[in-house]
């Protein structure tokens, strides 16, 4: 989150708030990067992918690491004001968040090694899409990051009401195979595991999203966020009830 | 820009960060409006209108020259000593302009106390240096006289450290000690408002915290006005922050919204030290 503005007197500072900004955007591509070699994992039935997503994670809990130690050296050594301030506190959260998304990511990528040894009868035509629209955001968000970009953040913010709908859809459905098959139950649990962190993914960009646009406009993103995600009171009824 | 602290206040309006600095519990004590300041035919303040709130503390800011001090000269009238100085404009204390002529100055100087920025004790004992300006304004009895030496030096958190040698001289104090004498010196005369010009510009940072603990206990029976250089002390102290700029008032709000979400670009410039 490059500053818009003149640059500081002291050239030192500048210099190490640029650094801060350089981790988040290395973080997020990492990040970006893992969750796509998940998503390949599942749909491509790719155990390569799944691996690279696994061996990935680490990665990103030591630049998650290196972020939280930088900002508590800014904090005690430079006491920062108003948008530095922010920036620098800001960059805290965002990193929680990215590694979050980056555990959610190896989940999916772990579970996809357990899928691979199940014929699945049905396509995941509906997951592709959840992903595409989930990579879509995450995408956008760490662009947001990187540029500072509250019209990017507000973008991502808005659209998440997609993915949750979708995750809704494909709730139903998996839950149809299981009734439909018994044996469709474990690889339709994973499924379901595996969409569910795909939506988490999603909220999480969108933390990152409320994030970037207060660390920019310094005022919180206000109004009450769409949002979509019904399934925890779906009931699908066995037939004849 | 003449936007005045309480307008400021009442804009920013976000959640907790009003919380200390609450416009309708605090009315103001000083009102100034549309002052202009001149030394001879400079331009020093332009049309400043600004509320300094009720026993909460008013911090000044802004880079050197930019009219802060001179705002304070002009609030117990300092600049009356000078020739060529002129303000025009109102600063009104319970509805009296106080650069009106015909002003009381003796006891308007008693109801407004000032602080300078190196602490400047009389060359004369502890108890002296508290007493010498209350005898200005007051007779009093010598147990009043003991009681109220004894209640300022309280209030400036010094007492303990010097109720043995109050016959002392005030000049072999610690520079620390000093400062807070020449608070307890300010507060002896039971002012209404306290000025206070770059009170620890000139101390160690413990005898500075000490002050700034000092302030804190002072706003509860004071008006405060502190002018300070550093910017994390204006953040400690103040409930409300104004921010001046060549001899204009910039932006003035609560002292948590201007130190994280400025409204105006000069005062973001200026306080995350992109110039100055």
């Amino acid at each position: 989150m490059a500053s818009e503005t003149t640059g500081h007197i002291v050239k030192s500072f500048e210099v190490e708030l640029k650094h801060l900004s350089a981790l988040l955007t290395e973080m997020g591509g990492l990040v970006e990067s893992e969750v796509a070699l998940a998503c390949e994992a599942v749909l491509s039935r790719d155990a390569a992918a799944a691996t690279a997503a696994v061996e990935t994670d680490p990665k990103v809990d030591s630049l998650e690491r290196d972020v939280e130690q930088f900002v508590i050296r800014l904090l005690a050594l430079r006491q920062p004001f108003a948008q530095d301030l922010r920036q620098v506190v800001m960059s805290l959260k965002i990193t929680g968040d990215l590694e979050r998304i980056g555990d959610y990511a190896a989940n999916v990528a772990k579970r996809s090694i357990v899928l691979n040894q199940y014929s699945l009868p049905f396509s995941l035509t509906g997951l592709a899409h959840m992903s595409r629209l989930v990579q879509e955001n995450l995408k956008t968000v760490i662009d947001a990051v990187g540029e500072s970009d509250a019209d990017k953040a507000v973008e991502v913010w808005r659209s998440d009401e997609s993915v949750d709908e979708i995750y809704n859809a494909l709730f139903r459905e998996l839950i149809t195979y299981m009734m439909e098959d018994p044996r469709n139950i474990t690889p339709c649990t994973h499924l379901l595991f595996i969409a569910k962190n795909l939506e988490r993914i999603g909220d999480h960009a969108t933390n990152v999203a409320e994030t970037v646009y207060y660390a920019v406009k310094g005022e919180p993103l206000s109004g009450t966020r769409p949002k979509g995600d019904t399934s925890a009171y779906a009931v699908v009824r066995p037939r004849g009830e | 820009m003449s936007t005045t602290m309480v307008e400021t206040v009442e804009k920013a309006g976000i959640g907790p960060m009003t919380a200390r600095s609450d416009a309708a519990l605090h009315p103001a004590r000083i009102s100034i409006r549309g002052l202009d300041f001149f030394y001879g035919t400079n331009k020093a303040l332009k049309s400043i209108s600004l509320d300094l709130p009720e026993k909460q503390v008013t911090g000044m800011i802004g880079p050197s020259g930019c009219g802060k001090s001179t705002l304070l000269r002009v609030l117990n009238r300092m600049y009356d000593l000078y020739p060529n100085q002129r303000a025009i404009g109102e600063v009104l204390m319970d509805g009296e302009n106080i650069i009106a002529p015909g002003m009381d100055l003796n006891q308007l100087r008693s109801r407004v106390g000032m602080v300078f920025q190196k602490p400047t004790p009389f060359p004369m004992s502890i108890y002296d240096n508290i007493a010498f300006g209350v005898k200005l304004h007051e007779r009093l009895s010598k147990s009043a006289m003991d009681e109220r030496v004894e209640w300022s030096l309280s209030r400036a958190a010094l007492w303990e450290e010097v109720k043995d040698r109050l016959n002392a001289s005030a000049t072999g104090l610690s520079g620390g000690q000093q400062q807070r004498l020449c608070i307890a010196r300010t507060i002896a005369t039971r002012p209404e408002v306290i000025l206070l010009d770059e009170p620890t510009s000139a101390l160690d940072p413990i005898s500075t915290l000490k002050i700034e603990e000092l302030i804190d206990e002072l706003k509860h029976e004071f008006t405060i006005a502190i002018v300070t250089h550093n910017m994390q002390q204006a953040a400690r102290c103040a409930d409300q922050v104004a921010f001046f700029f060549i001899g204009e008032l910039i932006e003035a709000g609560p002292a948590a919204q201007m130190f994280t979400s400025p409204r105006q670009k000069r005062t973001q410039e200026y306080i995350t030290g992109r110039f100055g």
